[in-house]
């Protein structure tokens, strides 16, 4: 399914902002994306599954908070990073 | 690669002289590191950064919010690395920094939420692990120390470990001679005399000689006027009496600036017995300097060279072991810290 990259990950996608991973949860889809892009999932979920405090993932339009969500293979997922500061 | 990024600490290899790693992390994505062998033309990230132990089921895990200090392994161990995180925890390289692992001893220590104080102790952007010392004559005999949490020691490479802090003040406490619950800012061990160890602290200056356990105020010696509150401490590398350090207002609410706005380094040569002001080249006025506790270090030729970096985005160097300062960069962001390395084969 397709995937919205946020500008501060496009280091590990070669720039992409849109790529194609595989899975039938979000966990699985960031393991997916994770051995595509070798280190993206670390800088968006912390070593607890939880999703990184200045990440949210919309699947379809909806924000999602657990990894355990169930996907199917027409969703859109898509990562934004929420700025902060200054 | 990781441009924009906060990098902590940035260290060269000693014993292969090429290795380089940074840590890096961004405001808002999780931390990271980074490995260079050809001197930083080419970066490859670290594959298994430093992380907690997933916690089990139910219960509140630790996360790594940034990776705060780099210590290469013993010379009989190439490749070995350990790094010091915030909140504290002590992770171990043992192939050159691609994977991370935890020093369970520590980590799960019994006694860890004791001595560390929990995410609250510590200073304002996190309490942090630093100053991870291996004694040169012995890898397994391991020093670390922990803002806030104090100085700790191992004999048996990270499996236990016991509080080294006797004598050093925590007026920050309510109990007069605490055990741990310190705040070492900076702590140095010699190499060629590794029984010495010197801390900046929170709350002074000290030396310690081992096998004794009990600290000694050496910044009591200090000019009353400047006090003996800073971050930094940088050692001589052939004179085990000469360290130098950059003293930063300590009182009221804790400025962390040059005292008077008058940046100034002071250097004992007889092991902190007294100390002389090292000022010139520096504003005369009206520099309110913050040197953080990396931030300062020696380099290791004769005479000895000096660095400083400010979290105002300079760096002062000093060519004869701080007789002159010179600003050789300026309009960095805030340097958080600054490392020499022998290139020499």
């Amino acid at each position: 399914m397709n995937v919205l990259i946020p500008s501060p990950l496009r280091s590990y996608t070669g720039e992409r902002s849109s790529v194609e991973a595989a899975g039938a949860t979000l966990a699985a889809l960031l393991d997916d994306l994770n051995s595509r892009y070798p280190g993206i999932r670390f800088r968006m979920i912390d070593e607890q599954d939880a999703i990184r405090r200045h990440v949210r993932i919309f699947i379809n339009g909806e924000q999602v908070r657990e990894l355990n969500v169930p996907l199917r293979t027409t969703d859109e997922v898509i990562i934004l990073q929420a700025l902060t500061g200054g | 690669m990781f441009f924009g990024h906060i990098v902590h600490h940035m260290v060269l290899d000693p014993r292969d002289k090429r290795t380089l790693l940074a840590t890096a992390r961004t405001g808002h994505l999780g931390p990271t590191l980074f490995r260079s062998t050809d001197f930083g033309r080419n970066w490859k990230e670290a594959s298994k950064p430093p992380a907690f132990q997933k916690a089990p089921e139910g219960q509140k895990g630790r996360v790594v919010d940034h990776v705060f200090w780099l210590t290469p392994g013993h010379a009989s161990e190439p490749g070995a690395w350990y790094a010091g995180t915030s909140p504290q925890g002590l992770f171990r390289s043992e192939d050159a920094g691609d994977t991370w692992a935890p020093v369970a001893g520590f980590n799960e220590h019994p006694m860890y939420m004791e001595w560390s104080g929990g995410e609250q102790a510590g200073t304002p952007d996190g309490p942090k692990m630093h100053s991870i010392l291996v004694d040169p004559r012995d890898s397994r005999h391991i020093y670390i120390a922990m803002s806030g949490g104090g100085v700790f020691e191992s004999v048996d490479k990270g499996a236990n470990w016991r509080p080294l802090n006797s004598g050093v003040a925590a007026d920050f406490l309510p109990i007069p001679d605490p055990e741990y619950g310190h705040d070492p800012h900076c702590v140095r061990l010699h190499s060629l005399a590794p029984d010495i160890l010197y801390q900046q602290n929170h709350c002074g200056i000290y030396r310690l000689e081992r096998p004794g356990t009990r600290w000694d105020r050496i910044g009591m010696n200090m000019p009353k006027k400047i006090g003996d509150i800073g971050f930094p401490l940088a050692l001589h590398p052939r004179d085990p009496a000469t360290l130098w350090v950059f003293p930063m207002d300590g009182t009221t609410v804790w400025p962390r600036t040059s005292p008077g706005g008058k940046p100034a380094a002071y250097v004992t040569r007889n092991a902190g017995k007294t100390w002389t002001r090292l000022d010139k080249g520096l504003p005369r006025s009206q520099g309110w300097f913050t040197v953080k506790r990396q931030g300062m270090t020696a380099d290791a030729h004769e005479p000895v060279g000096l660095y400083f970096g400010t979290t105002g985005g300079e760096v002062w160097a000093s060519k004869n072991e701080g007789g002159n300062w010179t600003c050789i960069a300026s309009h960095l962001p805030e340097i958080y810290a600054v490392e020499t390395a022998d290139l020499v084969r």
